[in-house]
């Protein structure tokens, strides 16, 4: 095992854990969208969806087993990533101590150089997303299995839904630098392949941000409620 | 060559000036008057050093050498940019006609830890040579020369490693880069031997030497935000990073570890 330990020194590696563990996130931020988008076929789709994720795998697993097994993954996929995150980070400023006088940025996007704050914001977010919906500790009306009440009452706070609009901008445009860096770390390129990266990035990130901004939004002009 | 223009123009120069590696340094302005528009930067700094000399102060210590675009020695940032506004040129190959009269020019040298200051703009980049003695050579039969062409390498090869050649070593990638990595650089010296026949035998543990003696300079890691890619001088492709971490991932997989002595013989510390 010691190998292991040995490459994760290097900073190509640490590129690939980013890359990998970024695209379980990713699949997971996407069927996260995905499915609560039933949330605008009513009350009861939307809490049958909740409850069949705890029926996932049957039969082979049991009532909510599946569920912790990718809750699991999941939990391991984040702590890698945050883990190298704040690693390359550290590695990356002590190689640049100082700056220069004058700056002028090339090729880098504003994507590209909030990575570790559009990171640092997410996971604030999903703590408190959990603590919101998914244990309902900071909920004003929480009930354990009404998970459309508790959408729509969450969402009722424009603070709360403020917060949400902003941390899922943030997602955006952590997710289109991320999304096809991914390939770029992995070494998946190529003349052909180059283009299709970036317009990848942008449609995933459209379309996972702006779902899930609509949810908020429609709870608040009453197109959900 | 074309009409040469006479009407000069005055600059306002803020240069980094450092007396020697351990001292600090500051931000000192000088006036670059009479500046023809057809010098190139480094013939105006001649300018600029010849009438300091005069005056009894210490000229401006900057690298240079052929002045042809081809040596890699010569490089400042200049206006926040590696080789200065121009793409694809080297800082002796920037004419002074793509500045305006009036202008204020601020000129500092690389930053990199790897790179640390000898004096004013001059760098020390042997990390860049310690790099290339990590896996830069091929492994070849003594004895007669073999028949020119006996060994068959397909255009699109050839032609992907003289791309990756064209690498002159400036460390203008490095500089440019907010994370201070050599990436660029070490991606176009890994795939200028290991796209073709001839540098297959060593080809993964070339990989993994470089990128190994790459990290223990101190170099950063790639965030892909391509700024090497915008400033070089050869306009060598980000295509290279992919390629060197697709062969380092191999390399790892096949089990190549980094070979005995890589990455410990830091000079800059």
């Amino acid at each position: 095992m010691g190998w292991i330990l040995d490459l994760y020194r290097s900073a190509v590696f640490k590129k690939y854990v980013m890359a990998v563990t970024g695209m379980m996130l990713f699949g997971f931020v996407l069927s996260h969208m995905t499915g609560n988008l039933k949330a605008y076929a009513g009350p009861e789709e939307f809490n049958h969806y909740a409850e069949g994720l705890r029926e996932l795998g049957k039969p082979i697993f049991g009532h909510g087993q599946f569920l912790w097994v990718m809750r699991t993954g999941l939990l391991i996929a984040v702590g890698l990533h945050i883990w190298s995150a704040f690693a390359l980070s550290k590695h990356n400023r002590e190689a640049r101590p100082e700056r220069y006088v004058r700056e002028r940025h090339q090729k880098s996007t504003y994507a590209s150089r909030t990575m570790i704050w559009g990171g640092v914001i997410v996971l604030l977010f999903v703590v408190y997303h959990l603590l919101h919906l998914t244990f309902g500790t900071v909920h004003a009306d929480f009930i354990p299995g009404d998970v459309y009440h508790n959408f729509v009452v969450g969402f009722q706070s424009p603070v709360i839904s403020g917060f949400y609009i902003l941390a899922n901008v943030a997602l955006g445009f952590h997710l289109y630098h991320g999304l096809w860096s991914m390939f770029q770390s992995l070494g998946w390129n190529g003349s052909r392949f180059n283009d299709l990266r970036k317009k990848f990035a942008v449609a995933f990130a459209l379309v996972i941000s702006v779902a899930n901004i609509s949810f908020p939004i429609a709870v608040l002009t009453g197109a959900i409620g | 060559m074309g009409g040469t223009s006479s009407a000069t123009m005055n600059l306002k120069l803020h240069v980094w000036r450092q007396s020697g590696p351990q001292s600090g340094g500051e931000m000192v302005t000088y006036e670059a008057r009479d500046v023809s528009p057809d010098m190139s930067f480094l013939e105006m700094l001649d300018v600029v050093n010849e009438r300091l000399i005069e005056a009894g102060n210490e000229p401006i210590a900057f690298d240079h050498d052929c002045r042809e675009g081809i040596c890699g020695m010569c490089g400042m940032m200049i206006n926040g940019v590696a080789h200065g506004p121009e793409g694809g040129t080297t800082t002796c190959q920037l004419h002074m006609r793509h500045f305006e009269d009036g202008d204020e020019v601020w000129i500092e040298p690389w930053r990199s830890a790897a790179f640390p200051v000898v004096k004013d703009l001059v760098v020390d980049r042997s990390a860049f040579d310690r790099i290339v003695s990590a896996g830069g050579y091929i492994s070849v039969n003594t004895g007669s020369a073999p028949d020119a062409n006996e060994i068959p390498v397909p255009k699109v090869d050839a032609d992907q490693a003289f791309d990756a050649a064209a690498c002159i070593g400036c460390g203008a990638c490095v500089a440019q880069c907010p994370n201070g990595a050599a990436q660029l650089f070490t991606s176009a010296k890994v795939a200028h031997l290991g796209v073709l026949p001839q540098g297959q035998p060593e080809r993964w543990q070339r990989v993994m030497d470089m990128v190994t003696q790459m990290e223990a300079e101190g170099f950063g890691g790639c965030s892909n935000h391509y700024e090497c890619e915008a400033v070089c001088p050869k306009e060598i492709s980000t295509d290279f990073i992919a390629r060197m971490n697709r062969d380092y991932l191999k390399a790892t997989a096949k089990g190549r570890k980094a070979s005995p002595g890589t990455g410990q013989s830091i000079g800059n510390g």
